[in-house]
């Protein structure tokens, strides 16, 4: 058994134990339910902040953008706008096609050697694939979830809802982004679990963010299509948490709090961990610069001087040879 | 004992990952993948840190007793100085896309080669030292103490990366493994833990001017032997100046084409290229002091990759030219294009490069004011401005090796495309999947091109070897071309180990070998002195 | 560089986006819909499902099953917890007691952004015939 995942998946465990027990046998609902959530905000919030300043404070020395095509040079050779952008259009374009469509990810080849000793390298397409179906039915269950943060709820969300639920299969009507979710989790787990390769450069930290979303996934889809809670009364709790006029109605199940206590140690873990990559994107330098390396000055706020071998220092050493060979000499003797 | 044969190569290559995990597998430093340590007297001239004798088969490597302290200082230096150093630490979600896109991973298995466990080996240490997650939960958040074996372990590793950039083409926040291996190296080099095939051409560089150490008047001798081989080939007596004042032009190339087969052709190539335009009003000096287009620097530190650089820029001012051209070469262009104006610049005392030829404005180089050969030529082929005969290379099938960094921290991918398509009539590209972005490193670069670490080379070099192979069962292709010192230095042996019968040349010898130059006599050989192909259509003529 | 400007429009961006929910609700105090009984259903006293919280955790579970035992299997009997027989009948047995649609069933759907399909066919307590 592989120590990394079997810690996070113990450690998930464990968490939904102490959300269960403390709220169903030691009743600690108002911990649960109101102090942990704002604790997780606050941290997450500050704790986002602080990093991105923390990046930001840090300076990009040099221009260091990975070039993906051909440059801006000749006016009848056409350059990559994208790929390779002077612009600062082209680097808003190159950034919004990576973080809404992954684009450097749908590149993606596997290698394999075929027939004793020729490399090929086939597109694979899966990993992207699930990439993006992961992060947008994540993003479309967050957005839902807003029902239960607004009031009144606006048009948009019931929108998305209803969009969600269009298959109206089953009652409570299936949501096609649940589903979508855990799917997606699953194949992101497995592949770490199965693919040696990616299991052998997996972390304890890999697995327990996939472990951490599958529970807050199958918490909510157990709640909306198995174990009945009560809405209004959750709604209750949530409007009164951002509204801080918080109130811990009666009669909400111990299943609730452990969905609850998920997401904010979800949230709250979020800053510390590889889920910055969220953050850091925006702020990659091989992305986000134009390529115009050679046509404008990037400055680097701590270049300083440096002890270099002058031409005087160097004609001083090889002055008679140079003169024996003819060449030119500041100097004659 | 010699490298292994290719088919042991290959079979070598298994790409399995070992039960045990990968903080638990201690290095081990093996004879034909790591290169000497540097030479304690390179170290000393350049004045960088802990100059002495060491080996790294020895146990002890002699470090400062503080090492620890120097390594947690420098890596916290570092955070502080680069957003690119500080963010790939922070982000990367082992998502495996890099992983097969290495070609030492590929060419030799070994896991701790993925790029994503590449940098984990610093990344472990960062986690340890300046992350609250790392200091709470250690192994499980993927951290590490900072131990000796850790230490060979990184070093190992960190020369086995050839800084090529071709992960970050990939990785879906940019990672770009080159960076993490540029800190590495910087941090090993706080310690004195080079290798002397980057040490020594450094410290050359520093004193004569080039990493071949090519004392002035030497170098001056070097090229005129090319004028004889030139005057025989052609008939043409060429002339170049050295070091002159008062010149437009300073041309800079590596010195790697001044001194060893085949890059010579292509230095040849210049000085014909430079003979043909003077009539037309070029008028172009060699330094002896600025020999070096290159810039092992680079593979040192920011620092040294800096002094070494400023020559450029200082020798351009004191000769007074107009603006400076760049032969060809790979990592140079790396440094021309994204550190050089940033380092020593602002070159104001330069002028925006203005084709003396053509009239043409290199605008895109208005700042650096510095241009690449390729796109100085391209340019005059799209003016008719060279006179040729691409027959003259219809002994040759070529193919084209983009080189990493023109490729990856450039992005000249046509210019050579059209130069060798206006030159050559047989000309085929490799697979889609190992040229232009994503190209594959010939495995040499970095500083690695040396001959105690052949190994590892031929098995870094396998996946461009490999596509080599396959344009040359499939068209007969019998030259594979490029815009790098270090390839032509780097790729004769690869293709003599894969590849037999395979040929490596550079862009501008094939342009030399088809101008047709005022004056010159009837070519029978190319510049390499091989028999031409006899014209078809002449004999159908008569 | 630093891109200073950038980064700091981009975290007032980001900050503003996850305190959405706190500036539009503009922590006002928001009761909960409060659910009116019609005098008839004050009367009843108890409901097909005697516990309330259960009631409003699964009605539309029990509404399901009722829709698929009477069309499926024609059967209109229902038995409640309690013993006592009710007609499984939206129309019939819910909304005639809980008669007023809009004060009972709308506020809380509407609250907690259900849409519910039952009234595509049974609109407002149509009585159905036998």
């Amino acid at each position: 058994m592989n120590i990394n995942y079997l810690a996070s998946l113990i450690a998930v465990i464990v968490l939904f134990l102490l959300a269960y027990v403390g709220v169903e046998a030691a009743g600690l609902r108002y911990f649960f339910g109101v102090l942990l959530p704002y604790l997780a905000v606050i941290i997450f919030i500050v704790g986002f902040v602080k990093k991105i300043v923390g990046w930001a404070k840090t300076p990009v020395p040099f221009p260091i953008p990975t070039t993906c095509g051909q440059q801006e040079t000749l006016s009848w050779i056409k350059p990559a706008k994208i790929d390779n952008p002077t612009t600062g259009f082209g680097v808003f374009v190159r950034m919004l096609l990576e973080i809404l469509f992954f684009r450097s990810l749908f590149r993606n080849t596997k290698m394999e050697l075929r027939e004793g000793d020729k490399l090929s390298y086939e597109w694979e397409k899966w990993l992207w694939l699930f990439a993006l179906a992961f992060h947008y039915s994540f993003l479309t269950v967050l957005l839902r979830h807003l029902r239960f943060f607004l009031e009144p709820v606006p048009g948009c969300v019931k929108f998305l809802e209803s969009m969600d639920g269009f298959l109206q299969i089953g009652l409570p009507g299936i949501m096609i982004s649940g589903i979508l979710l855990l799917a997606a989790l699953l194949f992101l787990l497995l592949r770490r679990i199965f693919i040696p390769q990616i299991r052998y450069i997996s972390l304890a930290s890999d697995y327990f963010p996939l472990f951490l979303i599958m529970g807050i996934a199958i918490t909510g889809i157990l709640m909306r299509y198995f174990i009945r809670v009560d809405i209004a009364g959750i709604k209750e709790l949530t409007i009164g948490l951002v509204t801080f006029h918080p109130i811990i109605p009666d009669g909400i199940g111990g299943l609730f709090y452990v969905h609850l206590f998920f997401v904010s140690v979800f949230i709250a873990y979020f800053p510390f961990s590889k889920l910055m990559h969220a953050g850091g994107i925006f702020m990659s330098p091989t992305r986000n610069l134009t390529t115009n390396t050679r046509a404008t000055r990037h400055i680097n706020p701590w270049n300083y001087d440096v002890k270099v071998h002058t031409y005087e220092e160097y004609e001083d050493e090889f002055r008679e040879k140079m003169i024996g060979a003819g060449l030119p000499v500041e100097k004659e003797s | 004992m010699s490298e292994p044969r290719p088919d042991e190569l290959i079979r070598k290559m298994e790409h399995k990952s070992p039960q045990k995990g990968w903080m638990d597998t201690p290095v081990n430093i093996r004879k034909g993948m790591y290169c000497y340590a540097s030479n304690p007297k390179s170290v000393e001239y350049l004045g960088l840190p802990n100059a002495r004798a060491w080996n790294p088969l020895d146990v002890d490597w002699k470090l400062p007793p503080d090492w620890k302290e120097i390594i947690h200082k420098g890596f916290r230096e570092r955070l502080d100085k680069f957003r690119s150093f500080k963010i790939f630490m922070d982000v990367c979600v082992r998502c495996g896309a890099c992983a097969d896109k290495c070609h030492f991973f590929i060419g030799t298995g070994d896991p701790k080669n993925m790029p994503v466990l590449r940098a984990e080996l610093l990344r472990s240490i960062y986690r340890n030292d300046f992350t609250v997650a790392g200091k709470i939960f250690g192994k499980l958040a993927g951290a590490r103490e900072m131990t000796i074996d850790v230490l060979k372990e990184w070093w190992y590793y960190l020369f086995q990366c050839t800084e090529c950039r071709r992960c970050s083409v990939f990785c879906p926040y940019g990672i770009d493994t080159a960076e993490i291996t540029i800190m590495g190296r910087e941090l090993l080099n706080l310690l004195g833990l080079n290798i002397d095939w980057i040490a020594t051409p450094v410290a050359n560089c520093y004193r004569t001017g080039n990493h071949l150490g090519i004392q002035p008047h030497a170098y001056k001798d070097m090229i005129d032997f090319f004028i004889e081989d030139i005057e025989e080939v052609t008939g043409v007596k060429v002339d170049p100046s050295f070091n002159q004042k008062g010149a437009d032009i300073l041309f800079i190339t590596p010195s790697g084409d001044v001194f060893a087969d085949p890059g010579t052709y292509t230095a040849m190539g210049y000085l014909i290229l430079f003979h043909y335009l003077k009539e037309m009003g070029l008028n172009v000096t060699w330094s002896t002091y600025a020999s070096e287009g290159g810039n092992f620097g680079f593979f040192t530190s920011h620092e040294t990759m800096k002094r070494l650089n400023k020559k450029m820029y200082a020798e351009a001012k004191r000769l007074g030219v107009k603006w400076i051209l760049g032969g060809e070469c790979g990592h140079m262009w790396r440094v021309v294009n994204q550190y050089m104006d940033t380092m020593n610049g602002p070159a104001d005392f330069l002028e925006v490069p203005v084709s003396p030829i053509t009239g043409t404005r290199f605008e895109n180089a208005k700042s650096t004011k510095m241009v690449h050969i390729a796109e100085f030529m391209a340019d005059l082929i799209k003016h008719k401005k060279l006179n040729l005969d691409p027959s003259r290379n219809d002994h040759l099938k070529v193919t084209y090796h983009d080189s990493c960094n023109p490729a990856r921290g450039m992005g000249m991918l046509e210019e050579p495309r059209y130069v060798m398509k206006n030159v050559c009539n047989n000309f085929y590209e490799m697979p889609p999947n190992t040229i232009r972005e994503q190209t594959f490193c010939c495995g040499s670069g970095s500083g690695l091109n040396a001959g105690e670490n052949m190994e590892q080379r031929m098995a870094g070099g396998f996946p461009r070897a490999n596509a080599v192979k396959h344009v040359h069962e499939k068209y007969g292709v019998n030259m594979l071309s490029c815009v790098c010192a270090v390839d032509r230095a780097a790729l004769p042996p690869l293709m003599d180990y894969w590849v037999p019968e395979v040929g490596v040349c550079g862009l501008t010898e094939l342009v030399a070998n088809a101008l047709v130059v005022p004056g010159e006599a009837e070519r029978t050989t190319d510049l390499r002195g091989e028999e031409l192909q006899v014209k078809e259509e002449e004999d159908k003529n008569v | 560089m630093f891109n200073k400007k950038l980064v700091i429009a981009g975290l007032i961006i980001f900050v503003g986006i996850i305190t959405f929910p706190f500036w539009f609700n503009q922590a006002k105090v928001i009761a909960p819909p409060e659910v009116k009984l019609t005098e008839r259903a004050k009367e009843a006293k108890e409901c097909v499902l005697p516990d309330k919280l259960k009631m409003r955790g699964e009605h539309m579970q029990l509404l399901d099953v009722w829709r698929g035992t009477v069309v499926r299997e024609g059967n209109r009997k229902y038995v409640g917890t309690n013993g006592k027989e009710y007609e499984m009948s939206l129309s019939n047995t819910c909304l005639d007691c809980h008669s007023n649609k809009a004060d009972f069933c709308d506020k809380c759907h509407e609250y907690a952004s259900v849409d519910p399909y039952c009234w595509d066919c049974h609109i407002d307590n149509p009585k159905e015939t036998k």
